[in-house]
């Protein structure tokens, strides 16, 4: 009986789950089907089909001599972005919990970027960047920081890493708002509680607060780690990738492959790499929200 | 005693609050910088973009690239495109959100699990991650270059966030409150929309203006199905200005600031409940 009962609920929720179903498996799963299939696929660089490829999509992006660099500077992009955008939005949130005058403006200015296209946020970067007209050279010469101004995207490495302060720049405010909630859960009773103890305001913080907001910051973090991963429109905007490949990740690489080198099997099969990268991030994120459960 | 201890304590109290104030506002103010930069750049004329040293305020201010800007590109149509899209995919996601969000929170059915994990893993994909997958169905289904395939992929790629929020919000609500309303004759259904959605208004904005802001927002995908200006969103068609020969600045930013000014505006107002939205599958 109690199976029977089982049964009829599971079709009786088909009505209200199906149309989310259907979302899910025509316009999510299909197209990562469709992708996978396609990186095992020849297509004209018109877009038509021309058969089976075997693994020779594979063998070609495999042979690609600036591969290997893209994929540890891929590396360095989630690894140091997921860093400091953590690091720097553990004060950040501490300031927006605070009280002080002026602190709801304070939220709406670090929301900003989080609701601001970040297409947008990327160009006014750029510009801020302009070796020529660029504000940024003439804050810091007016400061006597610089005698002359500097081409901040002159040359590789330090490009590169503007492209990752924009993207830490833009990344601070979801995470701070996240970890945030998670201060704001935490009664006050215990803070005080801590104080009357005499703890420091530093010791309070690592042993009391931080424990108790870490829930919310691993949840921050593995969302973030999937955000930056596939992050597009920062290096798109900023540098293109270039000059060549060589500020590249595999997001721009398997973009620049398929639309600029029209060569869709080999770009299907960059992308169904950065795929299984994905699901392993995800299959990360199921862990980190089950030993939260369990907890 | 403590009329000796109390403005001592006081005295460190406000010395502490003032560093903590000003610190507080250096930062706003620094995530604030770059619109501000970008909205003196708007207001600056052509020559004055231009100038070597550049200068921080216009010397001329230029309230009238606001208007130009309408008339250097199709920015009305632009912003037509991106509104019809972004409402579309918005509408979508309400009605197929709103009963699932409400089944899963009412019912432990068989497949609940899988369910909320398949809900899980759309909001993990990213459509950059499956563009060309997309474009692939896309192009299939003869859909390039049409607001309806926009509509579809933005709808489905943000189902995710509406369910979360909307089922979290149903599940506040007291079952007693639906009973009394099933003796009283009334359907589930009609029980849902009489009752339930009345009491979760702020989910159901949070859904809403969540999901509208990410259509907005959105650019590769745009970027890759749309090609011509009558179907690019705003996002694409003013990237356009970039890359010429002459980039149009002023105009560049006249035209972003009118198209973030209202998204930061609604962006603030579900500030409160946003992450619960973003978190709360994880959690579940």
């Amino acid at each position: 009986m109690p199976k029977m009962h089982a049964r009829k609920s599971r079709l009786g929720a088909l009505p209200w789950i199906f149309p989310a179903l259907f979302m899910i498996f025509a316009f999510v799963l299909w197209p990562a089907f469709e992708m996978i299939r396609t990186s095992f696929q020849e297509v004209s660089t018109s877009g038509i089909t021309q058969g089976w490829a075997g693994i020779q999509n594979y063998q070609t992006l495999f042979a690609n001599p600036d591969l290997p660099n893209v994929l540890i500077r891929t590396f360095i992009w989630v690894a140091g972005i997921v860093f400091f955008t953590i690091v720097i939005s553990l004060p950040v949130a501490q300031l927006l919990n605070a009280k002080y005058p002026g602190r709801k403006l304070v939220r709406w200015a670090v929301i900003i970027p989080w609701a601001a296209s970040v297409v947008m946020s990327s160009t006014i970067w750029k510009w801020i960047l302009d070796p020529y007209y660029g504000v940024l050279n003439k804050i810091l010469m007016d400061l006597h920081l610089l005698k002359e101004p500097v081409d901040f995207l002159a040359n590789v490495k330090q490009s590169f890493a503007w492209l990752m302060i924009v993207a830490v720049f833009v990344s601070i405010p979801f995470t701070s708002f996240v970890i945030l909630a998670g201060l704001s859960t935490i009664p006050d009773d215990i803070m005080e509680a801590s104080r009357v103890d005499g703890a420091t305001s530093w010791k309070g913080y690592r042993n009391i607060t931080f424990p108790l907001i870490k829930p919310a910051l691993l949840v921050a973090m593995a969302i973030n780690l999937i955000n930056i991963f596939n992050a597009f429109p920062i290096i798109w905007v900023i540098t293109a990738g270039g000059p060549g490949y060589e500020t590249d990740t595999t997001t721009t690489l398997g973009y620049k492959i398929s639309f600029r080198d029209q060569d869709i099997g080999q770009s299907a099969s960059m992308a169904s790499i950065n795929l299984v990268i994905i699901l392993i991030f995800i299959g990360i994120f199921l862990k980190v929200s089950k030993s939260q459960e369990d907890k | 005693m403590s009329t000796i201890v109390m403005p001592k304590r006081q005295k460190r109290f406000t010395g502490k609050k003032v560093s903590l104030t000003i610190s507080a506002w250096i930062l706003g103010f620094l995530f604030f910088a770059p619109y501000l930069q970008m909205l003196l750049t708007a207001l600056k004329p052509k020559e004055e973009i231009t100038a070597i040293p550049p200068t921080y305020f216009p010397k001329h201010w230029a309230f009238n690239n606001f208007v130009g800007v309408w008339k250097e590109i199709p920015l009305a149509t632009f912003i037509k495109s991106s509104f019809i899209i972004s409402l579309s995919a918005t509408l979508i996601v309400i009605f197929i959100a709103v009963p699932a969000a409400y089944y899963v929170a009412r019912n432990n059915f068989r497949g609940r699990k899988v369910f909320l994990f398949l809900v899980l893993v759309t909001q993990m994909f990213a459509p950059t991650a499956l563009v060309i997958g997309i474009f692939r169905e896309i192009a299939k289904l003869h859909l390039v270059n049409t607001y309806l395939a926009l509509i579809l992929i933005y709808a489905a790629f943000n189902m995710a966030f509406s369910i979360w929020i909307l089922s979290s919000f149903f599940s506040s609500i007291p079952q007693e409150v639906e009973e009394a309303a099933w003796i009283d004759g009334c359907s589930r259904l009609s029980t849902l929309v009489r009752i339930v959605l009345p009491l979760s208004l702020p989910g159901l904005a949070t859904a809403f203006i969540f999901t509208f802001i990410a259509a907005w927002n959105e650019f590769v995908i745009a970027l890759t199905l749309t090609s011509s200006p009558e179907h690019e969103p705003l996002t694409v068609g003013l990237t356009a200005l970039i890359g010429f020969y002459q980039v149009q600045w002023q105009y560049l930013f006249a035209g972003s600031l009118i198209a973030i000014a209202p998204v930061v505006v609604l962006f603030a107002l579900i500030e409160k409940w946003l992450v619960g939205g973003l978190t709360a599958g994880s959690v579940k």
